[in-house]
């Protein structure tokens, strides 16, 4: 294996002392991101998140799918485990069902959660399992090398796609409510403290909370399509993702920010309690 | 309906009358099974239907997940929670299955996975019995990993068995993958119920040491313990290869380390984990190899051929994989034939033709018709 150096410029104390309170000590860093990517923001929001809300650490599950974004578990100091390619959810619901005081916290890509993983992701918004699911949507394959997704917009130029693409792609949070999902929210790495709110309410959520939080690939989408940076990525998220208006919420092709569901609704656990106590009484 | 009946008599006599699915179940259960997750599939759906019912009465959990991909990745999850985890399906369900049955072998994740084996392949005949799955069992998933694979020959076998399948995951640590079949599945017959006391502990041993001194994948341990999530030790599981923390890994050293643990902790106990039962090899000059519904047809050929003089024994296996390279190496300068019958175009005649390297000679009795081998169709074999 070898060793890199950290030529980043160092953070300040402040910041690097609290996060890496939640971070592995014996885990080589840097992470596996590359510079300037989004889903570092997601973790440090997740992170403040637990914190915030004062969650016990040996209760926290995070499970996390095949991607970019699925390689975040194996940073954080709480119960790790990276599945199979879409399939995350699945062990999670195993997870949860099994010792219901653990806080299952799921990560996937875009890819992850609704191609390979999409009949996971609907069945889960359907029995509305008490899991609180992060997608990371950066609109792409990554990790593979910049192929589309079902996320990955008209017109786009991929690894797979290098004509634009032409398919239709899906709103994933549009989808997890008609699914049946109790609590649903979207933003954006750029507005990263807004999005740290909608996880911190997922996370105290009954029932399936989903937090699609909009972020980018500089490095696979960006390049291919004539994008400068990040930062330019960043500045499209600030200008064009604007919140969402009520009526707005379920129309298609528009992007934006918000809450669009937040329901109680039994989630599965409390029904199979009392499904047991029917059972016993039997 | 006779099930029902079954389902409230007591157990007071010690015994029950029950289907080979039925006695999965009952085995399962007192092995201390406590989550279950399934999908409907010919002919393994009366598992998940008997235990959609017991679970929920005795407080324990039951989920029907959307697919069997979804199953065998609750069933891991739920494991390393802490919790005693099965599911059941057939040969369609069990291909689906192969990619996390490989997560959960190079995971070292303890699980126990049903297959009720029927005609293939693809939709084949779901309500035909067949043995086809023998190599699947042990190569399905892809890359190299180790596994364990018992085949009852019955219905009070198929109880036991399914006990032994969560003893040897918690002791090993391997998703075990108990291969019935569908005539043994249905099939009705008189159960002795073990006695509780006897059973052997199945309960998964806490690590002792400091959180921070654990290593869920020590590499000077056969078989490290696992420990539960929740528990105070955080750990990292991932399906990349992995050093001992659990932290995916490139360095050749640490891959290797983790092949030669992993198949090791199989290997060094092979004298536990291969169980078969010898029936009149004392003086057998013809050895019958066989294993779940073709050792019944092999067991009343047996009893013709000897009638008829013929000097032959049934070597019945009851774990598949490892197979039991060193019982057929000897065997292989003992006896003049290996005969093996199995309801598939061969498969387990290829195991035994790599051990025997030529010395016995070996011939195979198959059918793939969706019908159970005749006791006739064996005899014939070992008169010609």
């Amino acid at each position: 294996m070898i060793e890199t150096t950290q030529t980043t410029k160092q953070p300040s104390k402040r910041t690097t002392t609290f996060v890496q309170q939640y971070l592995r000590p014996h885990k080589k860093f840097p992470a596996v991101w590359c510079p300037g990517c989004g889903i570092g923001m997601v973790m440090g929001a997740l992170i403040r998140a637990i914190d915030t809300l004062k969650i016990e650490r040996d209760n926290i599950v995070i499970v996390s799918g095949i991607g970019c974004s699925s390689r975040m578990p194996v940073y954080l100091d709480i119960n790790s485990i990276h599945t199979t390619h879409g399939r995350a959810l699945s062990f999670a619901t195993g997870l949860k069902i099994a010792k219901p005081k653990l806080h299952v916290i799921v990560i996937m890509g875009d890819g992850d959660a609704v191609a390979i993983g999409g009949n996971h992701f609907i069945h889960a918004a359907r029995r509305n399992i008490e899991l609180t699911a992060i997608v990371i949507n950066n609109e792409i394959y990554g990790l593979t090398g910049g192929q589309r997704s079902p996320t990955t917009k008209i017109g786009t130029f991929t690894a797979t796609t290098p004509f634009g693409n032409m398919d239709q792609s899906f709103d994933i949070s549009q989808l997890a409510v008609m699914a049946g999902a109790s609590f649903v929210a979207k933003g954006t790495v750029f507005h990263i403290q807004e999005l740290q709110r909608y996880i911190m309410k997922a996370l105290q959520k009954q029932g399936f909370g989903v937090v699609e939080a909009l972020s980018y690939c500089h490095t696979n989408l960006g390049r291919r399509n004539k994008i400068k940076s990040h930062i330019d990525m960043l500045k499209w998220q600030k200008e064009n993702v604007l919140p969402l208006k009520e009526e707005d919420k379920f129309k298609e092709g528009v992007i934006g920010r918000g809450i669009l569901i937040d329901k109680d609704k039994p989630g599965f656990l409390a029904q199979y309690s009392k499904l047991i106590k029917m059972a016993q009484e039997q | 309906m006779s099930e029902k009946k079954v389902k409230n008599q007591k157990n007071e006599s010690g015994y029950a009358f029950l289907s080979g699915n039925e006695a999965c179940v009952r085995g399962a259960l007192m092995a201390g099974l406590n989550f279950f997750a399934g999908y409907p599939i010919t002919p393994s759906t009366e598992i998940a239907e008997e235990l959609s019912g017991e679970m929920p009465k005795l407080g324990r959990q039951f989920i029907q997940m959307e697919d069997e991909i979804a199953s065998m990745g609750a069933i891991i999850g739920a494991s390393l929670a802490g919790a005693k985890s099965m599911t059941a399906t057939s040969g369609p369900g069990f291909s689906l299955m192969q990619e996390n049955l490989g997560y959960a072998a190079i995971a070292e994740v303890p699980c126990v996975v049903v297959n009720v084996q029927r005609l293939g392949p693809s939709t084949g005949g779901p309500t035909s019995p067949a043995q086809q799955e023998v190599m699947q069992a042990r190569w399905g998933t892809h890359g190299d990993h180790p596994i364990i694979a018992l085949a009852p020959s019955s219905v009070q076998e198929t109880l036991e068995l399914t006990i032994t399948s969560f003893y040897f995951s918690e002791k090993y640590r391997t998703p075990v993958i108990l291969l019935l079949d569908e005539s043994i599945g249905h099939m009705r017959a008189k159960v002795k119920l073990p006695d509780p006391e006897c059973l052997k502990d199945v309960d998964r041993k806490a690590p002792t040491c400091a959180p921070d001194e654990y290593f869920p994948y020590d590499y000077f341990k056969d078989v490290p313990r696992l420990a539960s999530f929740g528990e105070g030790y955080r750990y990292n599981v991932t399906g990349l290869h992995h050093d001992e923390e659990g932290f995916p890994t490139q360095r050749f050293d640490e891959i290797n380390a983790w092949y030669s643990r992993a198949f090791g902790k199989i290997e060094k106990h092979r004298d536990e984990i291969e169980l078969y039962e010898l029936i009149n090899m004392d003086d057998a000059e013809i050895a019958v190899i066989s294993f779940g519904v073709s050792a019944l047809s092999s067991m009343a050929a047996i009893k013709i051929a000897r009638k008829m003089g013929i000097k032959v024994g049934l070597v019945k296996l009851k774990t598949i994989w490892p197979f039991p390279e060193k019982l057929i190496w000897d065997l292989s300068e003992k006896v003049k034939q290996f005969i093996i019958p199995e309801l598939n175009m061969g498969q387990l005649i290829y195991e035994v033709q790599r051990i025997n390297q030529g010395r016995a000679c070996t011939v195979g009795v198959n059918r793939a018709d969706g019908d159970i081998l005749h006791p006739l169709q064996i005899v014939d074999v070992m008169l010609n």
